[in-house]
C-alpha cells in the first residue's frame, strides 16, 4: 500500500474515530425513552369529536374483513360509508409482532390478546379508554369487564372484542380416531404416527400448551397456572416441547400458512384457531377441530387505542363499530369465537353459536387458560421464582433449536 | 508578434476552466472531491449506522414492558457464547453456506466454461441470457414456488414417489437445496467472466504440451480462475448466512438469520448483539477474499 | 477451444444438467401462472388465463410495481455517480486506503440484508428521527448498489490506458470536458452493465427493503411479500412474477450486446 505523507493516515483514523464516537453519542440520546405510567387518565377524551377520515388499525387474521377475502364477509365497508373513516389494516401473526408494531407509533389501534396487553400499558404504547363514549360496551359480558389482562386499578384500558380457545386440528383421513385429547401432539406413541407432519403455533405462548398438559399427565409437578412456571415446572414444559420438536414438520404463525399445510397433506394434526377449520373445511378438506380434554389454553382479545393514535376519534367509532350486536356477531362467527356483546347472540346465523361457543362462559370459557404475559412473581407463596416472557422467549428457541 | 497575439484565439475563462485551474496540481484536493461523496456516505451513514447497531447491542429490556432501556451490559454478547442453541445454529448456518457454496461452485464450472470456451457465439449469447433471466425473477415466488415443489403433494414427489423414493420433508436438506438454487447465478457470472477473458492460447498450447483435459483443468484453468469463484463465494456464502425467509419457509430449524429477525420484535438489543456474529464472520471472509485477489472478479 | 469425444460429451451432460436444474422450477413458476386453483398442489387440474386479467386489474400490483421502477431508477441514479466517483479516484490515484475504498464499497453487499436493514432502520428511525418511505428506500438500495457499478467501472479503467486522457489534456482539454468527451464513452458499456444489474438487484430485494419501507408505499417485492398471505391473491403474484421474467429478457440482452461489442472480448477467441 503506497502510503501518502503522514496526514492522510490520520485523517483516515480520525474519520473513523469520529464516526463511532458520532454514532454512540447519537444513538444514546436519539432514542425516545417512554416512561410508563399505569392507569394515567389524564389524556383519555371525555367526548367524541369528528371523524379524521381514516383509522390504521393492527389485527388478528379475519377480524377486520373488507370482502376480500369473501365477498360476503365485510362489515367494514358500511363502517367507512358510516363515519367516512377508511380502514387500513396490518395483520398481525403473533402478540410479539403486534407489540412490536404498535411501538412504531404508526397505527391507532390493536386487537390485542391478553398476553400483549400488559406489555402495551406497561410500555406506555396504550392509553386507558373512556368507555362512556362507546354506547355498546353497555352490553359486554361482564365476565369480560375490568379483567387483569385488560384493566388497571379499575380502569378499562380496552374494549373486548371476543374470546375463543385453541383447538386441535386434525385430518379426518390420516389421523384415525379423532384425538380429543393434547396425548396427539405430546405422547411419544401418538406423535410417531404422524411423524413430519405435527405443527404447532411459532410462538413461545405455546410453552403454556405443554404446561396444560403436564397439569394432567404429571400432577407432582404441581402446575396450577400454565403461565405461572417455576423453574422446574418450566423446564419440565421445555423438554416436553423438545420432544415433540423431533416431531414437528413445521410450525405456524401465518394462519394461511397452515390452511396451506393442511391443504398440501404437510400437516395433519396441531393446534389451529376456529377460522382456519372453517376455511379449510368450505374448500372441501377432509379436516376437524376439538377442543381438547385436559382444557386448553385461549385468548382473550381487547381493542386497545395506541398512545401516539393520530385518529384517536375513529378508532373509538371503529371500536363502537365492531363490538355493536349485528358486527360482532359476523365476526364471532366468521373467526369461530364467542362474542364480547351479549346482544350479538340474537343476530348469528347460526342461533345455536353462542351456546357452541359458550358466550356466557359457564361451561368451558370461564375455564381456559387465556394468554397472559408470564411475569416473575408467581402470584402465590412461591414468590418471585417465576420465568419472564424473556425466559419464555429463550426457552423458545432452545425448543426450535 | 503582436498580431500573431490578436489573430490566435485566447480559450474562454469559462467556469469549468477556472474549476479546473482550481484542482490542477492538487492530487490530494481532485482524490477527496472525487471520494467525498461514496466515501462520505458510506462510512458516516453506513458505517454510523453499523456503530449504532453495536451499541445496541449493549442494551437491555424492560422486564414487563419489553421495551429498550439504554443502560450498559454485557448479557446479551454473553448470553451469544454461553447458551449452546447458539452455538448450535451457527455451526448450522456456517455449514449450509458452505455447502450451498460448494455445490454452486460445481453446478456452474460446466456451465460457464461451456459458455465461455465451447459454445458457439450466437449459442453463447442465448445462454448469457438464459444465465441472466433467472436472476430478474423475484426472489420470493422462487422460494415459495420451490415450497409447493418439495411440499407433500407437490412436483418433486410428484416425480419421485412412483421410484419409490420420497423427497426431502421440510429440514436442512430442503434449505441446502433452495439456496444453491437461488444463487447459482451470482456464481455463474463472475467465474464466466474470467473464463472469458482467459486467452484460448493458453488452452491450446497445454494441449500441445500433451495434457489432456482434466490435466489442463486441474494446473491450468483452476488455478486462474480461482479468484473469480471466490468472488462468486462471497455472494453465495453470504446471501445463504443472512438468509431468514426461505430457511423459516423450509425448516423448523433456526438459521442466524431467523434468530436476528425473530429477536427484532421484542428483543432489539438482543437482535444487535447476534447481529455481530455475521458481520464478524463476513469481515473475515472478505479479509481473506481479498487476499486471494476475488476483489477484481466481482 | 475444441474439446473432443468422452469430455466434451461429459462437458455437454454437465451444463445442460446445470440448466436444467435452473429452469425446471422456473417452468413450474410459469405453469402455477396458469392454475385455476387458490391453493398449488400438482399437477395442476387445469389451465386458464383468468388470473392475467386479474393481475391487470390489481391495484395494489401495479402501484408496487411503478414505486419499484422509481425507487429502482433513483438508486441506479445514485449508484451510478457516486460508484463512478469512487472507482475513477481508485483507478486513476494512488493514495493512502485506496484498497480500502474496495473493502468500504462492498461490505454492504457482503454483509447479510438483514443486518444492513436493521443497522438503516435504526439510524433512520432512533437517531434521524426521520419518516421511512420511498426514499428511506432509495437511500437503503443504493447503499448496496454502489459496488456493482464500482466494480464494472474500475474493471473497465484498469484496462482502458490513460493515453488517450493524457493526449486530451495535451489538446487544452479541461478534465471536465476530458471525462465527458473521452473517458465518458469509453466508459459506456460498463456504465450500462453496472446499471442494469444495480436496477435488478434493487428491483427484486427485499430484505432491506422490508426495514427501510413505511407503512404506506410498497414496492413489489413487499406487495408479493404481504399477498402470500393472502390466499386468494396467490395466483396473480405468480403471474406478475413471470410478466417480470418476460419483459427482463429485453433489457438483459440488450446489455449483453453493449458491453460485448465494446470490450473486444472475441479477440480472446481468435481460432489457435
Amino acid at each position: 500500500m503506497k502510503t501518502e505523507p503522514g496526514s492522510a493516515r490520520w485523517a483516515w483514523l480520525i474519520v473513523a474515530g469520529l464516526t463511532l464516537f458520532l454514532a454512540a453519542f447519537a444513538a444514546g440520546c436519539g432514542s425516545s425513552d417512554d416512561d410508563s405510567t399505569t392507569a394515567d387518565t389524564s389524556d383519555m377524551p371525555t367526548e367524541l369529536g369528528e371523524g379524521e377520515g381514516e383509522v390504521n388499525l393492527v389485527a388478528w387474521a379475519g377480524y377486520v374483513e373488507d370482502g376480500s377475502t369473501d365477498p360476503k364477509v365485510d362489515w367494514v365497508t358500511d363502517f367507512e360509508k358510516e363515519t367516512g373513516c377508511e380502514v387500513n389494516v396490518k395483520v398481525g401473526n403473533t402478540s410479539d409482532e403486534m407489540v412490536q408494531l404498535m411501538r412504531t407509533g404508526e397505527y391507532d389501534g390493536v386487537s390485542a390478546s391478553g398476553d400483549a396487553t400488559l406489555r402495551l400499558i406497561d410500555g406506555g404504547d396504550v392509553v386507558p379508554v373512556n368507555t362512556d363514549l362507546v354506547p355498546n360496551y353497555a352490553d359486554v359480558f361482564p365476565g369480560l369487564k375490568d379483567q387483569p389482562y385488560n384493566s388497571v386499578d379499575g380502569q378499562m384500558y380496552g374494549i373486548p372484542h371476543g374470546r375463543g380457545a385453541n383447538l386441535m386440528m386434525s385430518n379426518t383421513e390420516d389421523v384415525k380416531p379423532t384425538p380429543t385429547s393434547l396425548s396427539a401432539v405430546f405422547d411419544e406413541a401418538e406423535l410417531a404416527k404422524q411423524e413430519g407432519h405435527v405443527t404447532a403455533y411459532d410462538s413461545p405462548i405455546y410453552i403454556a400448551d405443554a404446561a396444560v398438559y403436564l397439569m394432567a399427565t404429571q400432577p407432582d409437578l404441581g402446575i396450577t397456572n400454565p403461565y405461572e412456571l417455576d423453574e422446574d415446572q418450566f423446564n419440565a414444559a421445555i423438554d416436553l416441547l423438545k420432544t415433540q420438536n423431533e416431531y414437528i414438520g413445521e410450525y405456524w404463525s401465518d394462519y394461511t400458512k397452515e390452511i396451506s399445510a393442511f391443504a398440501n397433506g404437510d400437516s395433519t394434526v396441531g393446534t389451529t384457531w376456529q377460522v382456519i377449520n372453517q376455511l379449510l373445511q368450505a374448500d372441501g378438506e377432509p379436516v376437524t377441530a376439538e377442543i381438547t380434554d385436559e382444557g386448553a389454553t385461549g385468548w382473550s382479545d381487547t381493542w386497545m387505542v395506541s398512545s401516539e393514535a393520530k385518529n384517536p376519534n375513529c378508532m373509538y367509532m371503529w371500536m363502537n363499530h365492531i363490538i355493536d350486536p349485528k358486527t360482532n356477531a359476523a365476526v364471532a362467527e366468521w373467526f369461530g369465537e364467542a362474542p364480547a356483546n351479549e346482544k350479538a347472540c340474537d343476530f348469528t346465523a347460526d342461533p345455536k353459536h353462542c351456546e357452541i361457543y359458550d358466550a356466557a362462559g359457564d361451561k368451558y370459557l370461564d375455564d381456559l387458560y387465556y394468554w397472559t404475559t408470564p411475569v416473575s412473581d408467581c402470584g402465590d407463596d412461591r414468590g418471585e421464582v417465576c420465568k419472564t416472557y424473556d425466559d419464555w422467549v429463550q426457552g423458545w428457541t432452545e425448543v426450535k433449536g | 508578434m503582436e498580431a500573431a497575439d490578436a489573430l490566435t484565439p485566447q480559450p474562454k475563462r469559462s467556469v469549468g476552466r477556472r474549476l479546473a485551474g482550481l484542482f490542477h496540481g492538487r492530487p490530494r484536493l481532485q482524490i477527496s472531491t472525487l471520494l467525498a461523496g461514496p466515501i462520505g456516505w458510506l462510512v458516516v451513514g453506513y458505517l454510523g449506522s453499523l456503530a449504532v447497531l453495536l451499541v445496541a447491542g449493549f442494551w437491555t429490556l424492560g422486564e414487563l414492558s419489553g421495551e429498550v432501556e439504554q443502560s450498559f451490559t454485557f448479557d446479551n454478547f454473553s448470553q451469544i457464547f454461553t447458551e449452546p442453541v447458539y452455538r448450535t445454529v451457527i455451526g448450522r448456518t456456517v455449514l449450509i453456506a458452505a455447502l450451498v457454496t460448494l455445490t454452486d461452485a460445481l453446478l456452474a464450472l460446466p456451465l460457464a466454461f461451456y459458455m465461455a470456451k465451447v459454445a458457439g457465439a450466437r449459442t453463447r449469447g442465448m445462454l448469457v441470457v438464459a444465465v441472466l433471466v433467472p436472476l430478474w425473477s423475484s426472489y420470493l415466488v422462487k422460494v415459495y414456488a420451490f415450497k409447493t415443489i418439495l411440499s407433500e403433494e407437490g412436483a418433486l414427489n410428484w416425480a419421485l414417489n412412483p421410484l419409490g423414493i420420497e423427497g426431502p420433508g421440510p429440514g436442512n436438506v430442503s434449505v441446502w437445496l433452495v439456496m444453491s438454487y437461488i444463487w447459482l447465478p451470482y456464481m455463474i457470472i463472475p467465474i464466466y467472466a474470467a473464463l472469458e477473458r482467459m486467452p484460448d492460447t493458453l488452452l491450446s498450447a497445454s494441449e500441445d504440451l500433451g495434457a489432456h483435459p482434466g490435466h489442463t483443468f486441474r494446473r491450468v484453468i483452476f488455478p486462474l480462475i480461482f479468484p473469480a469463484i471466490i468472488a462468486g463465494s462471497i455472494f453465495t456464502f453470504s446471501l445463504t448466512l443472512g438468509d431468514y425467509i426461505a430457511v423459516q419457509l423450509l425448516s423448523t430449524n433456526q438459521f442466524i438469520g431467523t434468530i436476528v429477525s425473530s429477536n427484532i420484535t421484542n428483543n432489539l438489543p438482543f437482535a444487535a448483539a447476534f447481529a455481530t456474529v455475521p458481520i464478524v464472520i463476513m469481515v473475515i471472509y472478505l479479509l481473506l477474499a481479498r487476499r486471494a485477489g476475488a476483489f477484481e472478479h466481482v | 477451444m475444441r474439446l473432443t469425444g468422452r469430455s466434451a460429451m461429459l462437458l455437454r451432460i454437465a451444463s445442460s444438467l446445470t440448466l436444467a436444474f435452473i429452469y425446471i422450477p422456473l417452468a413450474i413458476i410459469i405453469i402455477y401462472a396458469f392454475n385455476p386453483d387458490v391453493v398449488l398442489k400438482w399437477p395442476p387440474p387445469g389451465l386458464t388465463l383468468d388470473w392475467f386479467g386479474k393481475a391487470f386489474e390489481n391495484d395494489g400490483a401495479r402501484e408496487a410495481f411503478f414505486n419499484s421502477i422509481k425507487a429502482g431508477l433513483a438508486a441506479t441514479a445514485f449508484a451510478l455517480v457516486l460508484g463512478t466517483l469512487a472507482s475513477l479516484a481508485v483507478a486513476r490515484y494512488k493514495f493512502f486506503g485506496r484498497e480500502t475504498v474496495s473493502f468500504l464499497v462492498i461490505l454492504p453487499i457482503a454483509l447479510p440484508g438483514i443486518v444492513t436493514g436493521v443497522a438503516l432502520n435504526t439510524s433512520f428511525t432512533q437517531v434521524l428521527g426521520i419518516d421511512l418511505g420511498l426514499f428511506t428506500i432509495i437511500i437503503g438500495h443504493a447503499t448496496f448498489c454502489i459496488v456493482v457499478v464500482y466494480n464494472n467501472v474500475v474493471a473497465r479503467l484498469r484496462r482502458l490506458s490513460t493515453s488517450f486522457e493524457e493526449a486530451s489534456a495535451d489538446l487544452g482539454a479541461t478534465p471536465f470536458q476530458t471525462f465527458r468527451r473521452v473517458t465518458l464513452p469509453n466508459m459506456r458499456g460498463a456504465l450500462v452493465a453496472g446499471a442494469l444489474l444495480a436496477f435488478g438487484l434493487s428491483f427484486d430485494e427485499i430484505i432491506v427493503t422490508r426495514f427501510t419501507a413505511g407503512a404506506g408505499e410498497q414496492t413489489l417485492p413487499l406487495w408479493i411479500l404481504d399477498n402470500f398471505s393472502r390466499p386468494n391473491q396467490l395466483p396473480i403474484v405468480n403471474v406478475v412474477a413471470v410478466l417480470v421474467i418476460l419483459i427482463s429478457i429485453i433489457p438483459v440482452y440488450a446489455a449483453y450486446r453493449l458491453t460485448k461489442d465494446e470490450d473486444g472480448a472475441t479477440a480472446a477467441h481468435a481460432a489457435p
